[in-house]
């Protein structure tokens, strides 16, 4: 029990941001067009892509000797950011057929 | 540091303020934008900012990986056609996924410096693993790879089962204080295969409904990283991604009037249900063929024509040509309209960014609720590619998986022509009795092909 009260008091500030964070993200869609479902999707998929920022900071921990560590952040890197410009790339390809009606 | 913070501060906002321009249609491309921005910012941010001294080797491996992974990535979003979109979106959050996935089991065997590490490593190892294989599963199936779906027998209670057992697993990691990187991978493939067991029993038809919901995988598994490193961006955007993803599922689910639990977990668009509905409803009386001409005609002396597109037309690639159908009509002086359900094509809003890539009218892309009462004053209605959304069960056989579904009232206008390949049944896998209707005439072929010949038809009269 003392340590979940603990952990609650270590971490209080990212539980209140995970907390209000939820009632943004249901904030933010509500009451979105049918229409844009499909690039909306396609735009919190790039955002998705946010853990790049993670995979970064791993291999800029990681020690120069350790070559499995190397290649797998590497590797993370290298899909993270395909997460992330494909997804922005691909969104803004969809939006911008919308852009041309009229 | 203290730059860094506010760095970080700067692109979440970016975030939450991109996502909700992109719930607007005259906002979203700028939205899309301006998050796109945010994330160069936290990327740039983070390499340049870091309060270490690294090796001039990882630097090189940093920009390697995101200078190789961006080429890639533009390159592939800009050359893949519009139709194979949805299936685009899933790759992409299959490697988002992966990435959360290898960065958990990295640090995993780097060793966690507490208990709550270790817990938030696995539960990102966890969700990252099943969004990239039932990413991957989706995308083979939306791209015609994995055609049907495959249950296993009782492969509900499997998957519980296996979900119950990966969880307990986790746990046993986290109380025996292990940390054999054994361990970690054992638990990277049982979550992986979980991931595809989770994904092969839906059907081709839910798939943009799994998408969006691994979607929310992914960023709830962002945000477990962002935990382990105390790093603020990635938690208040994982968690803005995995929130607003699951409503966006709960949305499409609607859309479709099934509950998320009927996708994930019910019978649709298998082959049980297909042969319940054959049963039930469909094959009596005949289907009546008619000829591209023939087809020309009923539409050149009619009043007005609404095409109701299908996802056979965005395989056919014939958008282009039924927009040139749509002006040539229009010349001759009928009135043509888009009847767009809200689940046509693969993904909500799939059509409406098919048709506006060719420059159709967007006074012409008419919604469901506003073209229904209007089929009934029309006198042809072209069905090009479309089944389950026009399929007359969801009203009247209430043993059909798709009953309860709104559904485009085409079997109200005084001719439909509709344009199959062949008589199979559609995504959900049920026979659709609006083709056996005396008022409809079948057109089988190719969308392009058939489309191509009704210009020519056409411009012949």
């Amino acid at each position: 029990m003392t340590e979940i009260m603990q952990f609650f008091s270590d971490n209080l500030q990212m539980i209140y941001i995970v907390i209000l964070m939820i009632f943004v993200g249901v904030e933010v869609i509500g009451h979105v067009p049918a229409v844009l479902h499909t690039p909306l999707m396609s735009g919190a998929n790039a955002l998705s892509g946010v853990v790049i920022i993670g995979a970064i900071l791993v291999l800029l921990d990681t020690d120069p000797g350790n070559y499995l560590g190397l290649a797998l952040g590497f590797v993370a890197i290298v899909l993270g950011i395909l997460n992330v410009v494909g997804g922005f790339v691909v969104t803004d390809r969809m939006l911008e057929m919308f852009k041309k009606r009229k | 540091m203290a730059t860094l913070s506010l760095v970080y501060l700067i692109a979440t906002v970016t975030y939450i303020v991109g996502l909700k321009m992109l719930g607007n249609p005259k906002t979203a491309r700028r939205g899309n934008l301006i998050a796109a921005g945010g994330m160069v910012l936290a990327i740039l941010g983070t390499i340049f900012l870091y309060d270490k001294q690294v090796p001039l080797l990882i630097h090189g491996l940093i920009w390697t990986g995101i200078l190789l992974g961006s080429i890639a990535g533009w390159i592939i979003a800009r050359k893949v056609e519009m139709t194979k979109m949805p299936e685009l979106v899933s790759m992409f959050n299959g490697m988002g996924g992966a990435s959360a996935a290898l960065i958990g089991i990295i640090e995993f065997q780097n060793g966690p410096d507490s208990l709550t590490s270790t817990i938030v490593i696995i539960a990102g190892v966890i969700i990252g693993s099943i969004s990239l294989s039932g990413s991957m599963i989706a995308w083979a199936k939306l791209n015609g790879n994995m055609r049907s779906a495959i249950r296993l027998p009782k492969y509900n209670l499997i998957n519980n089962v296996l979900i119950l057992g990966i969880l307990a697993f986790g746990c046993y990691i986290i109380w025996s204080g292990g940390h054999s990187p054994l361990y970690i991978y054992l638990l990277f493939l049982v979550a992986l295969t979980y991931g595809v067991l989770f994904v092969i029993p839906i059907g081709g038809a839910d798939m943009p409904v799994v998408i969006s919901l691994l979607n929310s995988f992914t960023g709830i598994a962002a945000a477990f990283t962002g935990f382990l490193f105390d790093n603020m961006v990635m938690l208040a955007g994982g968690i803005l991604v995995g929130s607003a993803g699951l409503i966006l599922t709960f949305a499409m689910c609607e859309a479709m009037n099934r509950p998320l639990s009927n996708v994930v977990f019910g019978a649709f668009g298998g082959d049980d249900s297909a042969a319940e509905g054959t049963s039930s409803v469909a094959s009596q009386g005949s289907i009546r063929k008619t000829t591209p001409s023939d087809a020309a005609i009923m539409m050149n002396y009619a009043n007005r024509v609404i095409i109701v597109p299908g996802y056979g037309l965005a395989v056919a690639q014939a958008q282009h040509v039924i927009h040139e159908l749509e002006l040539l009509l229009e010349g001759k002086g009928v009135e043509v309209a888009y009847a767009i359900h809200p689940v046509a094509g693969r993904m909500p809003g799939h059509m409406n960014v098919l048709l506006a890539e060719t420059n159709v009218d967007y006074d012409k892309l008419v919604e469901m609720d506003d073209i229904n009462p209007v089929f009934a004053n029309t006198d042809a209605v072209l069905v090009i590619g479309a089944n389950d959304v026009v399929n007359p069960a969801a009203h009247n056989d209430p043993s059909s998986p798709i009953y309860g579904m709104p559904i485009l009232e085409a079997e109200n206008a005084k001719s439909i022509i509709i344009n199959k390949r062949t008589m199979n049944p559609g995504y959900a896998g049920i026979q659709n009795e609006l083709f056996f209707n005396t008022k409809t005439s079948m057109l089988f072929g190719d969308a392009k092909d058939v489309l191509t010949k009704l210009v020519q038809e056409l411009k012949n009269m």
